[in-house]
């Protein structure tokens, strides 16, 4: 294992307003990281610094071993997002959605596009959605189509944006299932924005947490260990959905 | 820090032998089968499978053997090549050589590949079906007549969702800031009617009465049409875009929840703003014209106090009084139909832009429609 993504340094300004600073961390190849903390503590300004949307006020960011900005993008082909709402397009059905990364990149014949693009639907099982479009499924399904999406190039790294907000506790324990199956049997790469805890505790191996008020990184580790063990009161507070004391 | 190798840009070596012997037929592959570099081998490969399961049709069944000792990588679209050749082969396959991590990917992607579908075929709608959704459409234009009317019934006792500050922003969406446009086109079709009436008229000695013709024209029909063409392009399907992504936002449903009538809220203040502010643009799209057919005119020689004695001959009141009653129903129609389009828009954003569209077709088509029945009704009157 190495490190595929390091963040060195980072900070994000927007006008005075100073989001965090000094934000540096690895994450390795094969494992699911987390990037936890409340709202507004610029858990997702992070992650779009690291998908080459943002460039940060300071600091780099290095991804596959590339910098990220300026962008290369020879990279973005070799990373997958998943954006929290799913970011589908309207007009396609699930399956043209799929199979759209494909069709822009490489030289793959329709046919093998459209067969992939099944295949990829089938792993994250929607076989019999292929033919629906976007309005007509469920957010579990959208959020499925769109990690499909994700993976259509077969990238070593995948981002997840609030993967299981708005799902019920069953739907997004498959996908948490689905994480771990993709990680352990495809050797993908997961970082994931989220303050879901029992996905935090199912799938993440490890984690760093973000504070609004401290602007930067204030816990880093195995989140099950930082939960049984962390000191802190703002990530005591953050395992054990309790409201901090002032 | 790792450099993970990029398939896309560095296409990996992936190759295949194809071997056709009495035994049967052995696809060798070797290198990376990934998603860039399976793409030259797709066809070879299924074709290859497909061959021997018709040569097996026509004497023995033929094995198929998939030889991985060679592949040093695979991913999904790699696996989907080689399950799609196993399924194209009707007689036994083996999968022989594989590493357990090419196993492992094939273990995975094998359920999900039997189980695709290709989805129901697309069936075009039948005649009457199209007819039937078309004869319904017309209907349901009713139907929101009337649920207007009835907002409009109740609108004593619903003042406070009639909010006057919306009223006033539509106001000066639909009629001030479509003031430029207006006076614009205005003076530049008084200037090409004027002009190319000009030129046959003079042949007959009879350039002074261009005067007479162009303003009864633009006063009478050219003026509130071409306002109303405006109005259901900047503000029909303004209205039409704006409604349908509140609809797609739920932000009606949370009207509704909260009992307040998306009608009155929402229809009614465009309503008002467009059967207002058709009037004022109509007048000043008439007064633009008139300026243009005036230069023109003048240009050519015949004095401005003559045209516009001429202009007073030609015009009376009922003709100014016609058209600015085809200018408040046009403003009606276009501002209810482009309404509608935004309160019927379906899910997702591409049922916005198809709001929009035809809040302007709508609108353009039932003005023009509407124009024309009162030019009959306006004849059968002797106005």
């Amino acid at each position: 294992m190495g490190s595929i993504i390091s963040v060195e340094h980072v900070g994000q300004s927007f006008g005075n307003h100073t989001i965090y600073t000094d934000v540096s961390f690895e994450v390795q190849s094969g494992e699911v990281f987390a990037i936890l903390g409340g709202s507004g503590c610029g858990k997702s300004t992070l992650q779009r610094q690291m998908i080459g949307l943002l460039p940060p006020s300071s600091g780099v960011v290095r991804v596959l071993g590339h910098e990220m900005y300026p962008t290369d993008p020879a990279v973005l082909t070799r990373i997958g997002v998943m954006f929290q709402a799913g970011a589908l397009f309207g007009s396609m059905t699930l399956l043209q959605n799929v199979m759209l990364p494909l069709e822009m990149h490489g030289d793959l014949p329709a046919e093998a596009r459209a067969e992939i693009a099944r295949v990829k639907l089938g792993l994250v099982g929607l076989s019999g959605a292929v033919a629906l479009m976007p309005s007509e499924v469920s957010g579990g399904m959208s959020k499925r189509a769109a990690i499909a999406r994700a993976m259509a190039l077969d990238p070593p790294l995948l981002f997840l944006d609030e993967p299981s907000a708005g799902l019920d506790p069953i739907t997004a324990a498959g996908l948490d299932r689905l994480i771990l199956d993709l990680r352990d049997e495809m050797a993908i790469t997961f970082v994931m924005v989220t303050h879901d805890l029992a996905s935090i505790l199912a799938v993440a191996d490890r984690c760093i947490m973000l504070d609004a008020e401290k602007a930067g990184v204030i816990a880093e580790g195995d989140p099950r260990k930082l939960r049984d063990q962390d000191t802190n009161p703002v990530v005591h507070a953050f395992f054990h959905r309790e409201m901090v004391k002032p | 820090m790792i450099a993970v190798p990029d398939p896309i840009t560095a296409a990996g070596p992936a190759r295949v032998k194809i071997e056709i012997t009495g035994n049967g037929t052995t696809l060798s592959f070797s290198g990376a089968l990934n998603v860039a570099g399976i793409a030259p081998l797709w066809h070879r490969v299924q074709h290859a499978a497909s061959n021997v399961a018709s040569n097996a049709a026509a004497s023995t069944i033929s094995p198929l053997t998939i030889d991985l000792a060679a592949v040093t990588s695979c991913d999904t679209a790699g696996a989907a090549m080689l399950l799609q050749a196993e399924r194209n082969h009707s007689g036994p396959v083996t999968i022989r050589g594989a590493a357990q991590t090419v196993e492992n990917v094939l273990a995975r992607v094998r359920p999900a590949a039997e189980l695709a579908p290709q989805g129901p075929p697309v069936v075009p709608p039948s005649w009457h079906a199209v007819i039937g959704s078309t004869m319904t459409a017309f209907g349901d234009g009713f139907v929101t007549l009337g649920e207007v009317a009835t907002a409009m019934v109740r609108l004593p006792g619903r003042m406070r969702m009639f909010r006057l500050v919306d009223l006033l922003r539509a106001m000066d969406e639909t009629g001030v800031q479509a003031i430029p446009l207006v006076v614009l086109l205005g003076t530049l079709i008084g200037l090409i009617l004027a002009f190319q009436s000009l030129v046959p008229m003079q042949r007959y000695g009879a350039g002074i009465y261009v005067a007479e013709l162009v303003s009864l024209g633009l006063v009478r029909e050219l003026g509130p049409l071409l306002t109303a063409v405006v109005l259901a392009g900047r503000s029909g399907s303004a209205f039409a875009a704006e409604i349908g992504t509140m609809k797609v936002n739920q932000e009606l449903d949370a009207l509704s929840a909260m009992g307040v009538d998306s009608m009155t809220m929402l229809v009614l203040p465009r309503l008002s703003a467009a059967v207002l502010m058709m009037p004022v643009l109509t007048v000043l799209m008439e007064l633009a014209g008139l300026l243009g057919m005036t230069l023109v005119l003048t240009g050519s020689g015949i004095a401005p106090v003559i045209v516009m004695h001429q202009v007073a001959l030609a015009l009376r009141p009922r003709d100014l009084i016609g058209g600015l009653c085809k200018a408040v129903l046009f403003g009606a129609v276009v501002a209810l139909i482009g309404c509608r389009a935004g309160l019927s828009t379906g899910v997702g954003p591409r049922s916005v832009g198809r709001s929009a569209t035809s809040a302007v077709v709508g609108g353009i088509v039932a003005t023009i429609a509407l124009d024309g029945l009162m030019a009959v009704l306006f004849y059968r009157l002797g106005l």
